[in-house]
């Protein structure tokens, strides 16, 4: 095993691989930006290394610097996390080249799969269905036009680099085409420093299933199971489960095996995941190809009872066979919400800002991944992931259960989060019965924001306004108590938001 | 003290006594019947941590949790999300009204920090409601600012690359 292992992220999940640390005896090195000098994952590694500047383009992605950090601080081993430089293959290049080794896949096979158009290519020689579409990127607009008017509209842009829906727009018709086109390149351009598009056709309601995978460096490759990630807004996952409520043992096999035959076929180690569309007849049609450990990975922990980051270090470090595809079976259900520091009820504009207070939810079957703490300032340079709330349990209704339980416990102030429209999802109907599909979330979004209460309907109500009102004049009470206590700064946003209004509204009146 | 609370259609007056250090007492004017099985005397209020509340009325608990809003604030209370307008006799911003309605001059802010990527709008044009202004890239997201209303761009604050504070003007509308 490795003596000391460079984590290449922030937030949550660098948090997730310094407690793999922990539990494996391996130093933990924490990197961080000018703004993320408090943030939970440098307070809770062993050593940590300032790395410049909020914009993750002068720091989390400069390449560069991770190495000086590793020379200095004597790494042994690279875990990228996902994200940032989590698919760009000159990363494990210039591990190799500093004699690190990178706890995930060569950058060979990482070209191979990580590029979406090239995966494509590789899906097809390894006969694995695919959604209609291209095989190679997209020079210029008028490329573009050909080919959807080719293929038909409705179309999908994806980013060649792309993952977390980031680069990714829906186009309807040939008259949305130039702005969607310029909007995905540039969101791509920005989020993984590539810009290049690249068309498929858009099917109408499938399901998202993705499969995990494990190999190791001796040629042993297995599938742990499904996803089912189909609670999407704009692409984004927002709730993901294991197993999938749509699943048999027959699809799952022949999902697993072709996942193994694209690992096998691009030569492919450490964890990676295929994610697949399924059309309601059950058929399955390959996406890609995510080379790195997934944000969701812990509801295929909570279902197999292992520790993806664990193997994959020890995958890393040279273990021959850690798991072997007769070992793997599936306990239970698990269900994974993301908690994300924006506001369903106002566009979900993000809201980064400090954390007033944090009530984190505990009790059986509840699991939590956080990147963050009370009293904390999130910043807004990067993506709103706060946490991951995780509930595990015989049956999906336990788990659903378990989650709304967890969630009504889960109390956030100072930030606006989304954990109230968790709890609209997860006592909706469709949703219940597992009648979902990605596009869901979007047709149903309307209905499932919570709506204000402005009159009451029962006692019961009446009795929660009330409460409400009683809560309401509370805060107010504290708010003109510290405005009379102490008149000039103010831990009120809308305070000072307030002033800040009427001052720059001054000018134009 | 005493607080006028507004919530949608109804509006009650709160009067809150302190009975520790973040300990209250309430009382309030129920005199329309709101709801009428409730003992004004046994409301019990204590802040438990910041801009949290635990409410006990008669017995049944109650958490809410109370966030500043453009307008008034949003409290979370039983799975639920209250818009509640309160008013306060000595308040620094009682009788403030909204300075600009949907007629009128309006100023479109920015609802978070965040960077500017685009202008899709010049002064002088004409937007429908709803039109996409401005591009505001934060937390990694790209986020479209959108016209509150129809009319014409009258000035524009900002420039691409610009970065920008929650509530700072980006154009004016008339």
């Amino acid at each position: 095993m490795f003596k000391k292992l460079l984590i290449a992220n922030r937030g949550e999940i660098a948090v997730r691989i310094l407690r793999a640390c922990r539990d494996l005896g391996v130093a933990g090195v924490a990197l961080y930006s000018e703004v993320d000098r408090t943030a939970l994952h440098v307070r809770m590694a062993d050593e940590a290394y300032a790395i410049g500047p909020a914009p993750s383009r002068e720091s989390y992605l400069r390449i560069d610097k991770l190495m000086e950090v590793a020379r200095r601080s004597g790494c042994d081993a690279l875990h990228p996390g996902y994200g940032f430089l989590a698919e760009n293959p000159e990363l494990p290049r210039a591990c190799a080249n500093a004699g690190i080794t990178f706890v995930g896949p060569p950058a060979g096979a990482m070209e191979r799969l990580g590029a979406k158009t090239a995966a494509r290519e590789l899906a097809f020689r390894a006969g694995v269905p695919m959604v209609p579409g291209v095989r190679e990127p997209i020079p210029q607009l008028e490329a573009a036009r050909r080919i959807a008017d080719e293929i038909g509209y409705p179309v999908l842009l994806k980013a060649v680099a792309g993952g977390g829906g980031k680069g990714m727009r829906v186009v309807s018709g040939a008259h949305e085409l130039a702005s969607a086109w310029r909007d995905a390149a540039s969101e791509a351009l920005n989020a993984f420093g590539d810009e290049r598009v690249y068309i498929e056709k858009y099917l109408d309601r499938p399901r998202h299933i993705e499969m995990q995978i494990f190999a190791d460096a001796h040629g042993n490759v297995v599938y742990l199971g499904e996803r089912e990630c189909s609670v999407q807004r704009r692409h984004q996952k927002v709730i993901e489960e294991a197993p999938s409520p749509f699943m048999t043992p027959e699809l799952r096999r022949a999902m697993g095996e072709a996942a193994v035959r694209l690992a096998r076929e691009a030569g492919y180690t450490n964890a990676g995941t295929a994610e697949f569309l399924v059309d309601a007849n059950r058929n399955f049609y390959f996406l890609e190809v995510n080379t790195r450990l997934q944000v969701e990975h812990p509801v295929t922990e909570a279902v197999t009872g292992l520790d993806l980051v664990e193997l994959q270090l020890r995958v890393a470090a040279g273990e021959q066979r850690p798991i072997k595809q007769q070992d793997v079976t599936l306990h239970g259900h698990a269900m994974e919400c993301r908690i994300y520091a924006e506001d369903p009820e106002n566009h979900f504009f993000p809201s980064p800002g400090k954390i007033i207070s944090w009530r984190p939810p505990h009790g059986p079957g509840i699991r939590l991944d956080e990147g963050v703490y009370s009293g904390w300032t999130v910043p807004g340079d990067y993506d709103p992931l706060l946490a991951k709330l995780i509930a595990s349990g015989g049956s999906r209704v336990e788990v659903i259960a378990r989650l709304q339980r967890a969630l009504s416990e889960f109390q956030i102030t100072g930030i606006r989060t989304n954990t109230l429209l968790f709890e609209k999802i997860l006592a909706d109907p469709d949703f219940q019965k597992g009648a979902i599909h990605t596009r869901w979330l979007d047709e149903r979004l309307a209905s499932l924001l919570p709506a204000r209460v402005s009159h009451a309907d029962s006692p019961s109500e009446a009795l929660e306004i009330k409460v409400a009102m009683i809560a309401a004049a509370l805060w107010h009470l504290g708010q003109s108590k510290s405005a009379n206590e102490q008149p000039a700064p103010s831990g009120s946003r809308w305070r000072d938001d307030g002033r800040h209004e009427q001052i720059s509204r001054t000018p134009d009146r | 003290m005493k607080f006028d609370v507004r919530i949608g259609t109804l509006t009650r007056q709160i009067e809150i006594q302190r009975s520790g250090p973040n300990q209250f007492a309430v009382v309030s004017d129920d005199r329309t019947h709101l709801d009428t099985k409730i003992d004004d005397t046994k409301i019990d209020a204590v802040e438990v941590a910041p801009n949290t509340y635990s409410i006990l009325v008669n017995g049944r608990a109650f958490e809410a949790i109370v966030v500043p809003a453009a307008e008034g604030v949003l409290v979370r209370c039983a799975g639920r999300e209250f818009h509640a307008i309160v008013s306060d006799p000595r308040a620094w911003r009682g009788g403030r009204g909204p300075l600009f309605g949907a007629e009128g001059k309006q100023k479109v802010t920015a609802p978070m920090p965040g960077k500017v990527v685009r202008v899709l709008v010049s002064a002088g044009d004409t937007v429908e409601a709803n039109q996409g202004l401005v591009v505001v890239e934060a937390m990694k997201m790209q986020n479209e600012i959108r016209a509150p209303k129809a009319g014409t761009i009258e000035r524009i604050f900002i420039s691409e690359g610009q970065a920008v504070a929650a509530g700072d003007a980006l154009v004016t509308i008339n």
